[in-house]
């Protein structure tokens, strides 16, 4: 009892767990976008009252960061109407603009109402005209969601903007070295440090709602995985046993969470934690290394790294059966798998002659495609709507974060100034409630 | 029993100051220090005027031997080969003296912590370490250490000692650290 105490005291005195806000921003630069972007132009949004953001200018960079639209500089613009009834089509079919977007930010007073309309330019049509009456500390984030409607409206395919990314950075060497798990909006603002610590913090996974953050820290000497709610800053350790604690991953009805433990000296092995009721389930039985649970949307499935075969492997097992199949066969490492947000295809980390790298198995055709061609590639991570993966990379000595789409047409590049930044976690969408 | 537990939490709770950012903490021994209540005067005043003097404390200084730099026990890390958990044999004899210590003094207690290169996915290389601290502890248990002397943590790929990426650096990464708790 003494020592639990005291624990506690030693562990909220060395933890900042609190966020805060930081200036190192994310920085997100596309590095190769659609050879055939479509063209779209977002019209500085009409302002009523004192606002403080530019709401065109963050759905314009949205956009633009996607690598499928190209968005015309508001310089090139002939006009800058506010209203859909004012626009002149020609003035945009001349510079081969297929869609507009023209909008108003009513001050109110519990906040701002954001109107928009999205036009097809050649037929002179309203796609989509909306209005967003939105609290004042939360314009951004609604910015975000326009630019998930028209994405969505124009592309058949939901947005990811209105996503966060978690990720982890680690900066000084020695005893100065120090570890942290930021979460930033999808566009790099709105950074937050969530923990920081003199010892590792690893593993960042998002519960389903987008509220809480579980990850490992070694703060007590040991690893230990943590589940910590964003909003209140309030976390709990959940799982500290003997050995490995490690590799957590929510189950999709946020209820369960999968995770590594070696319960015998130097076994590790997958179990099933349920959150409430702290019930452990044990999924796998072997003297080898199984580890990196990952669910599959139906919740019934998971997908994890072993070395049974002599050689780290992915291999899916059912929760109920407890039968493990082994589903790579092709390079001899593969691990870290990670599901699609539709349940068809595995990102994963894969040796090849060039290095680790990112890559991507159909789980209908068993295909493998390799996405990425750095030398340390890790720790994939999709947007919530299946386009893009996420992943650290290695670049000029310094750990950097990495976005690929799926069909590896689209690259992006986010750093921070300094330091290593590594295992980027996409959020799920956020509701628009929140 | 009690004895031992408030020892053992007084033992933690510096660990664990140790690790804290900065000197911003008392340290946890001068709370529990019940050893002498005197003043750093060494002198005493008492009511009555008179005045008690002390000397200098004149008990034997204790020689650890896990303080001698000439010993084997001053070398505390033993190497791996890629992606292996197997103790190479030039760290066989050092890892025997080792053995010898903790079997000679059963208070003593030491942690091993795996270690792993930066290639390859990260929580894979948590169970590489794990690997590697394990291998340890079964040589140091089958020289006759106690199972209670030798805790395990495997740090995967997260501390490492080089920062480079080539594979000088990660040679010095693939490792496994002795840390004794006295």
């Amino acid at each position: 009892m003494r020592i639990g105490l005291s624990w506690r005291l030693v562990v909220s005195l060395c933890l900042m767990a609190t966020a805060l806000p930081v200036n190192a921003v994310l920085r997100i630069e596309i590095t190769q976008g659609l050879s055939r972007a479509q063209p779209i132009a977002i019209v500085p949004f009409g302002v009523e009252g004192n606002v403080p953001l530019a709401v065109a200018d963050v759905i314009a960079s949205d956009l633009t960061r996607s690598g499928r639209f190209k968005v015309l500089p508001v310089e090139d613009m002939l006009e800058q109407p506010t209203a859909g009834k004012d626009i002149q089509f020609k003035n945009w079919r001349i510079f081969g603009v297929e869609n507009v977007v023209v909008g108003k930010v009513i001050q109110t007073e519990s906040g701002f109402l954001v109107q928009f309309q999205l036009y097809d330019v050649f037929r002179g049509q309203q796609l989509l005209g909306l209005s967003l009456p939105v609290g004042s500390s939360r314009l951004r984030r609604v910015a975000h969601e326009v630019s998930d409607l028209i994405y969505e409206e124009l592309t058949g395919i939901p947005g990811a903007f209105s996503t966060r990314i978690a990720y982890i950075t680690a900066d000084g060497t020695g005893e100065q070295r120090r570890y942290a798990l930021f979460v930033a909006d999808s566009d790099g603002a709105n950074q937050h440090r969530i923990v920081r610590s003199p010892q590792p913090i690893m593993s960042p996974v998002w519960s389903p709602d987008g509220r809480q953050l579980a990850y490992v820290s070694f703060e007590n000497q040991r690893a230990e995985v943590f589940i910590q709610d964003l909003f209140t800053g309030e976390r709990e350790s959940v799982s500290s046993r003997a050995g490995i604690n490690g590799a957590p991953a929510f189950s999709p009805d946020g209820k369960k969470l999968a995770l590594t433990l070696s319960s015998e000296p130097g076994n590790p092995d997958i179990y099933v934690l349920d959150i409430e009721s702290r019930r452990l389930q044990r999924l796998t039985r072997n003297p080898f290394i199984d580890t990196e649970p990952s669910w599959h949307p139906d919740g019934d499935r998971l997908f994890f790294t072993s070395d049974r075969s002599g050689r780290p492997q992915i291999y899916e097992i059912n929760v109920q059966q407890r039968r493990a199949k082994r589903l790579t066969f092709e390079g001899r490492y593969n691990a870290r798998p990670v599901v699609s947000p539709d349940g068809e295809t595995l990102a994963m980390v894969h040796l090849d002659r060039e290095g680790y790298n990112i890559a991507v198995l159909s789980l209908k055709t068993r295909a493998l495609r390799i996405l990425t061609d750095g030398r340390l590639d890790e720790s994939p991570s999709f947007a919530p709507n299946g386009t893009m993966i996420i992943y650290a990379t290695e670049s000029d000595g310094r750990g950097i974060l990495s976005a690929v789409s799926v069909d590896g047409r689209v690259r992006q590049r986010l750093g921070v100034q300094e330091g290593d930044v590594r295992e980027p976690a996409w959020s799920p969408r956020l509701s628009g409630s929140e | 029993m009690t004895f031992i537990i408030r020892k053992l939490s007084v033992l933690l709770l510096s660990f664990a100051l140790a690790g804290c950012a900065g000197g911003f903490l008392p340290r946890a021994s001068d709370q529990d220090d019940d050893s002498t209540a005197t003043s750093d005067t060494g002198a005493d005043v008492g009511d009555s005027g008179v005045e008690t003097g002390v000397v200098d404390d004149d008990s034997p200084i204790f020689a650890d031997p896990l303080d001698d730099p000439e010993s084997q026990l001053a070398t505390r890390v033993i190497y791996f080969d890629f992606d292996l958990a197997s103790i190479r044999s030039e760290f066989l004899t050092m890892l025997e003296t080792h053995a010898h210590y903790l079997v000679d003094n059963p208070a003593v207690s030491v942690r091993l912590e795996g270690h792993a290169d930066e290639r390859g996915s990260r929580e894979y290389n948590i169970g590489l370490g794990d690997r590697r601290a394990q291998a340890v502890r079964r040589v140091l248990l089958f020289q006759g250490v106690a199972d209670n002397q030798v805790s395990t943590v495997s740090y995967g790929e997260e501390r490492a000692v080089a920062m480079g990426h080539d594979e000088q650096a990660w040679a010095r990464n693939r490792r496994v650290e002795l840390v004794y708790i006295r």
